[in-house]
Parts: C-alpha cells; sequence; structure tokens
C-alpha cells in the first residue's frame, strides 16, 4: 500500500516539513536570542581566555572588536607623520602632533564599547585629550554650532553638535585597554564618544572643524542617526 | 521491502529521452536556476567573509561596498528559483524533493549506518540526503532573508531587536557555510554528478547505481494524480 503511494508521489512532504521547521527554528531563535546570547557570551567570553588559536573571535558574537573600514588601504601614521588639524570657526587654529596631545591633561573614561552591527566589549578604558579642552584651546566663535571629524583614512567623517562635543566623556583618545591605539582600532589617534554608538568615535581622526550646522558624517549619509546615543544613555550635557 | 523488480511502469518513458546512452536529468531551465542560484551564494558568502572576519575585513575594507553587494545578493538569491517555477521539469523536480518515499528511510538509516553500498542506499531522482538538503537550504535562506531585512530595516518589526536578528543571522550563516561545504564536497567526489548539472545528461550506468529507483519506478517524476 504505502510502495503504491510513494511511487504516485504521495510519501509524506518531508520537504516541506524541513523548510517548514527550519522557518520555525528561526522564528524561535530570534525570540530566545535575547537569553541565548547573554549564556553565549559567557561562554564564549571565558573559552577565548584560554583560545591562543584566536578562533573563537570568529563565532557569532564573539565579544572584542571588529575591524571596520570604508575604503580598501588606510595609511599608517606614528610619531613621524600624524598630525591633528583644530580648525572651522575658531580664532585660533591649530596643528597638534602626537607628542603635543600627549602634553596636555590626559582623562580616562571607562565605558561600554557597543556597535550597530550587535557585537560590543563592555567596560572599555580610553584615555586621552578632552575635545573641550582642544576646543576652549582654540577658541570657538560665537556662530560655531556643531563639530565635523575627517579622517586619514580619505573618507569617513562625523559629527557632533557643539553640546555634544562638549560633554567630558568626549575625548580625543590616544590609549585604549591602556595600551597606545594600535593602526587597526583607528590609531594613533581615534575619537571616543562614550554615551553613543561606537560609528560616532571617528577612527583615524585628521580634523576638527567647528562649523555654523551639523554636517552628516559617512554612515548618516547612508541612513544612520546622526544623533548615535546608545539606549540609556544620559544625555544631559553635563553627564559623564 | 518488497521487491520491485518487474515492475509494471514502463522503463522507457520519452521523459528520459536518451541522447548516446546518456539520460536527461536536468533541463536547460533547471540548470540555469542552479549556476545562478550557486553564484549569488557565493557572492553573499564571500562578502559576508569580508565583511565579517577580520583579517578579510582588513585586507579588502570598503565596507559599504561590501555591504551593498551582500544585501542585493542575498536579497536577489530567491528569484532564479521563483522564475525557476515557470518550467514543467523544475516544478516536477520540486514534487521529488519534497516527497519522502519508503526507500528513502531506508536510505537515511544505511546514511546513519555508514553504509555505502550502492544497494543499501536506494533513491529515486534524488536521494534522501539530497532531499533534505533541498527542504533545509530552502528555509534556512528564507530566515536569512528575513532577518536580513530586519537588519537592513530597523523598523520593520518593532518589537525584535537589532541583535537578536543579528545573533540569528550570524549563527545561521555559520550553519549554511558547513552545509554548504558539504554539498560542494559532495559534488567534487562525484564527477558524474556534476557532469550532469553541467550537461544537463549523466550515464546511464550511473544513474542505475546511485538513482535506480528514477530508472524503473519513477519515468513520470512523482505527479500527483488526484
Amino acid at each position: 500500500m504505502r510502495e503504491e503511494r510513494d511511487r504516485r508521489g504521495h510519501g509524506a512532504p518531508v520537504g516541506r516539513r524541513m523548510l517548514l521547521g527550519t522557518l520555525a527554528a528561526g522564528v524561535a531563535g530570534i525570540a530566545a536570542a535575547p537569553y541565548l546570547q547573554r549564556g553565549w557570551e559567557g561562554a564564549l567570553g571565558a573559552a577565548s581566555q584560554h583560545d591562543p588559536t584566536g578562533l573563537t573571535g570568529l563565532l557569532p558574537d564573539p565579544g572584542g572588536f571588529r575591524y571596520y573600514s570604508v575604503v580598501g588601504s588606510v595609511p599608517r601614521k606614528d610619531e613621524s607623520d600624524y598630525t591633528l588639524r583644530v580648525d572651522g570657526l575658531v580664532d585660533r587654529p591649530r596643528t597638534y602632533t602626537l607628542p603635543d596631545l600627549r602634553a596636555l591633561p590626559q582623562t580616562r573614561v571607562v565605558h561600554d564599547v557597543l556597535c550597530t552591527d550587535g557585537w560590543r566589549v563592555d567596560d572599555t578604558p580610553f584615555q586621552g585629550v578632552r575635545l573641550a579642552d582642544l576646543l576652549d584651546a582654540a577658541g570657538v566663535r560665537a556662530e560655531g554650532a556643531a563639530i565635523r571629524f575627517t579622517c586619514f583614512d580619505g573618507a569617513y567623517s562625523e559629527s557632533l553638535t557643539l553640546e555634544q562635543a562638549r560633554r567630558p566623556d568626549v575625548l580625543v583618545a590616544l590609549r585604549m585597554q591602556d595600551k597606545p591605539i594600535g593602526h587597526a582600532h583607528g590609531g594613533p589617534v581615534r575619537l571616543y564618544v562614550a554615551p553613543m554608538y561606537f560609528y560616532k568615535s571617528a577612527k583615524w581622526l585628521a580634523g576638527i572643524t567647528v562649523t555654523d550646522r551639523v554636517i552628516p558624517g559617512y554612515w548618516e549619509d547612508y541612513g544612520y542617526d546622526v544623533d548615535g546615543w546608545l539606549p540609556g544613555a544620559d544625555r544631559g550635557a553635563d553627564a559623564a | 521491502m518488497t521487491s520491485t523488480a518487474g515492475s509494471p511502469a514502463p522503463t522507457a518513458a520519452p521523459t528520459q529521452p536518451e541522447a548516446g546512452g546518456r539520460i536527461r536529468r536536468f533541463s536547460r531551465a533547471e540548470r540555469l536556476v542552479h549556476r545562478s542560484t550557486g553564484l549569488l551564494m557565493l557572492l553573499c558568502l564571500a562578502t559576508a567573509a569580508c565583511l565579517y572576519i577580520g583579517p578579510i575585513a582588513q585586507l579588502v575594507g570598503r565596507r559599504r561596498l561590501m555591504i551593498t553587494v551582500h544585501e542585493w545578493s542575498g536579497l536577489l538569491l530567491p528569484l532564479p528559483l521563483l522564475l525557476g517555477l515557470l518550467s514543467r521539469e523544475l516544478r516536477a523536480d520540486l514534487r521529488r524533493l519534497n516527497r519522502f518515499a519508503a526507500y528513502d528511510r531506508q536510505w537515511l538509516r544505511a546514511a546513519r549506518r555508514r553504509l555505502t553500498r550502492p544497494q543499501d542506499r536506494p533513491a529515486g531522482k534524488f536521494n534522501a540526503g539530497q532531499k533534505l538538503w533541498a527542504g533545509w537550504i530552502a528555509g534556512a535562506v528564507l530566515v536569512m532573508t528575513a532577518t536580513g531585512l530586519l537588519m537592513w530595516f530597523t523598523g520593520l518589526l518593532p518589537f525584535v531587536s537589532r541583535t537578536s536578528a543579528i545573533f540569528v543571522h550570524d549563527c545561521l550563516a555559520w550553519a549554511v557555510a558547513v552545509v554548504l561545504a558539504g554539498h560542494v564536497r559532495r559534488a567534487l567526489r562525484d564527477p558524474e554528478a556534476r557532469r550532469g548539472m553541467r550537461t544537463g545528461h549523466v550515464g546511464r550506468r550511473w544513474a542505475q547505481r546511485h538513482h535506480p529507483r528514477w530508472l524503473t519506478e519513477d519515468p513520470h517524476g512523482t505527479r500527483t494524480v488526484e
């Protein structure tokens, strides 16, 4: 009987069940993701401590930083050729070298790093010069309202309002995780905007220009929020 | 299983035209669908690697370009199959892939026990492994498309966090990569199966060895008779 059914194409529709089962697993995965992720992060975090191969870094949601660049190759800069230009609507435009920046008062901020792509690194120390100090030294003119950041990769840009830029947890960072910032992490100097998503923290920082209005940055031209606040961020001007 | 020797089904049915001792396995439409789906899948995987795997991301950069190619190759991935539904042969093969016969269960039992002799693994035009693979990858592509769209258009389903969509997308991406590697490995081991997909025809001996029920029982496809 069954043979006869099979032959006429009435066997169980296993292909369809497989498809629907995979779809159901996908939906269940979405529903369970917040819980699964927490457990996964814990297990993987522990495993990566004892993983000399670095293979755990390839698994989904491994913790740790991922490398993003919007151009094909980024020039490497160090003490010999790195400069940071502060200009625009300021009274005293200035170009800083790496030693210049190191000689200024340094601030250490420990905060989570969150990427819009889902990865996060908790409690990451960044250290460098407060952006507010550089702006004060340059003397922002009355018509200055926002900052445009440019990068020596030649393409990336970012923006902050002047109010956001003056927050004490916004740094022109020279060190990350208590080490000099390496090239892959945007070194020797990058921005760190602690209360916002990590795309606001431009890598390979080259220019700080005071403008009279917000000029949206690279990703913001592709639909990212211009104000990339983290969920639960204290948006007050004097929050630390 | 009862023997099916001397099956009443006609063995020289015109649905399997022979060309120089070779049997037609796939129509041009089916081969085009397979080839374009494969190409889009490779584009998806290659750009995924450029976005996701650190050393490759560092080598290639160009994140915006990689994202665009990834999004569009992923979105277009189901399209060849949908267009292929216009083909009668492809629809017939989808019916074959869908339905599980008793001998498919035998094939699976043999696969579980790692029995590899052809007589332990009876199969129609498609073996049980191919049927499971087809159903699973179709479901996986739909889940990948859905989670991809949730990442692309963040406001699509406000109750699903983007992080959850990314988590499922990433985990399933690895599953797809592993299972697809298995699919390619099987194909690499069997030149005649590849020739079938390339030229549309396979040798009769190969078909008798690996897909005996296709020739004896199943000349008209598993068209449902209502």
